[in-house]
């Protein structure tokens, strides 16, 4: 599960944050999941409590958030906008799992559903991000 | 806050070496050499990675005679890279399988990015990137994110690459990247241009490969890859810069 990859990423981030903003502790992590990439909300959570170090003070207590972001898209060839939703029909398990491990790959298999163009932009949603960490 | 970039740090802290094998030019030869450097580097017992960054037209699993089915790589707390020939490889093809992605400068550097926060290399003596043609997103993403990376950079004497070469060159030096040295790739005269062009940026001419008619005929396999005349004259090259691999 990659899962444990990004919640590991988003540890290291929010550390090296603490590190150059010489925080001693963290209070609180916002972090936005894009549902292009599919995570698994569940296993994230359950990801990001398992790779946080128990020596680890400055992350004892935090609160963690999460905000699953919808992903929109706007088609470069006739510039209609559309969601994931409508073009989902289309993509078969293997194609899901692609896009979940690089969402990038949604160019392989997405196409606009007005006029079949693979030549779009993605406007929100995208993977995982940080919003904003907290800390004193 | 993008984290990944924090994830990234991470996952390549195990690596000893990162090498870059670049050029400009498309066609020169590459990927056939990054393949052949990681089988031979392998070979001489280094751990060794490969990463084909060549993300609109992966081609080193090719080379190496994947044949990735319906399969995607293993996960356990990331993406293990698959085993072939002794050398630890991942590409986006590993994902995209046969379907072709058209991606666009962000796109890359996302997909380049996401591809070295979740890829678990472990430790690695060597990870030979295997860069695309260009000096585009992937070119300036690495010197960005692996500011270690040593590149070593691919030319033929033709006047054409030759002048691509240059720019490149030019552009590394430009960037303070650290040039590992210019190798010539399929030589079948005597010109000492590359040598010249490589003198001229104050960078080791590191010596040259054959033009090699038994590349086609090894492709798709590990073990004929290491045995064609691209891969003796490249061990006698490569075992100046690591001391493991023994020439002939």
């Amino acid at each position: 599960m990659h899962e444990f990859a990004l919640a590991d990423a988003v540890i290291s981030a929010a550390l090296e944050t603490a590190d150059k903003q010489n925080l001693s502790h963290i209070t609180a992590i916002a972090v936005r999941i894009g549902e292009l990439q599919q995570i698994d909300r569940e296993t994230f959570e359950f990801a990001l409590k398992e790779v946080i170090p128990n020596s680890e003070p400055r992350l004892a207590g935090t609160s963690i958030t999460l905000e699953v972001q919808h992903a929109s898209f706007r088609c470069r060839a006739c510039e209609a906008e559309f969601t994931l939703d409508q073009t989902r029909g289309p993509l078969v398990e293997d194609q899901l799992e692609a896009i979940h491990f690089i969402p990038e790959l949604a160019r392989a298999f997405i196409r606009c559903p007005d006029c079949r163009s693979l030549d779009f932009e993605l406007l929100t949603g995208r993977g995982v991000s940080i919003d904003y960490i907290e800390g004193e | 806050m993008d984290p990944r970039l924090a994830g990234v740090r991470k996952r390549l802290a195990g690596i000893d070496r990162i090498i870059a094998v670049t050029g400009g030019k498309g066609g020169i030869g590459k990927s056939v050499v990054s393949v052949s450097l990681s089988l031979l580097l392998a070979e001489s017992g280094l751990r060794t990675g490969l990463l084909d960054l060549d993300l609109t037209g992966p081609t080193d699993h090719v080379l190496l005679g994947l044949d990735f089915g319906e399969q995607f790589p293993s996960e356990e707390f990331g993406v293990d890279p698959m085993l072939v020939g002794g050398v630890r490889f991942m590409s986006i093809a590993c994902f995209s399988k046969q379907s072709p992605a058209a991606l666009r400068g962000r796109d890359v550097t996302n997909a380049l990015i996401e591809m070295l926060a979740i890829t678990r290399w472990d430790e690695l003596d060597v990870l030979v990137l295997d860069m695309p043609p260009g000096l585009g997103d992937t070119s300036l993403d690495i010197v960005r994110l692996l500011e270690r990376a040593e590149h070593l950079v691919l030319a033929t004497s033709s006047r054409v690459v030759l002048e691509t070469v240059r720019r490149t060159l030019d552009v590394l030096a430009q960037l303070r990247t650290r040039v590992l040295g210019v190798l010539e790739n399929m030589k079948s005269d005597s010109s000492q241009a590359v040598e010249q062009l490589a003198s001229r940026f104050s960078v080791p001419y590191l010596g040259s490969l054959p033009e090699d008619s038994s590349l086609e005929l090894a492709t798709g396999t590990a073990e004929s890859l290491v045995r064609t005349p691209t891969a003796r004259a490249l061990r006698e090259v490569i075992s100046a810069v690591f001391p493991q691999v023994r020439g002939s």
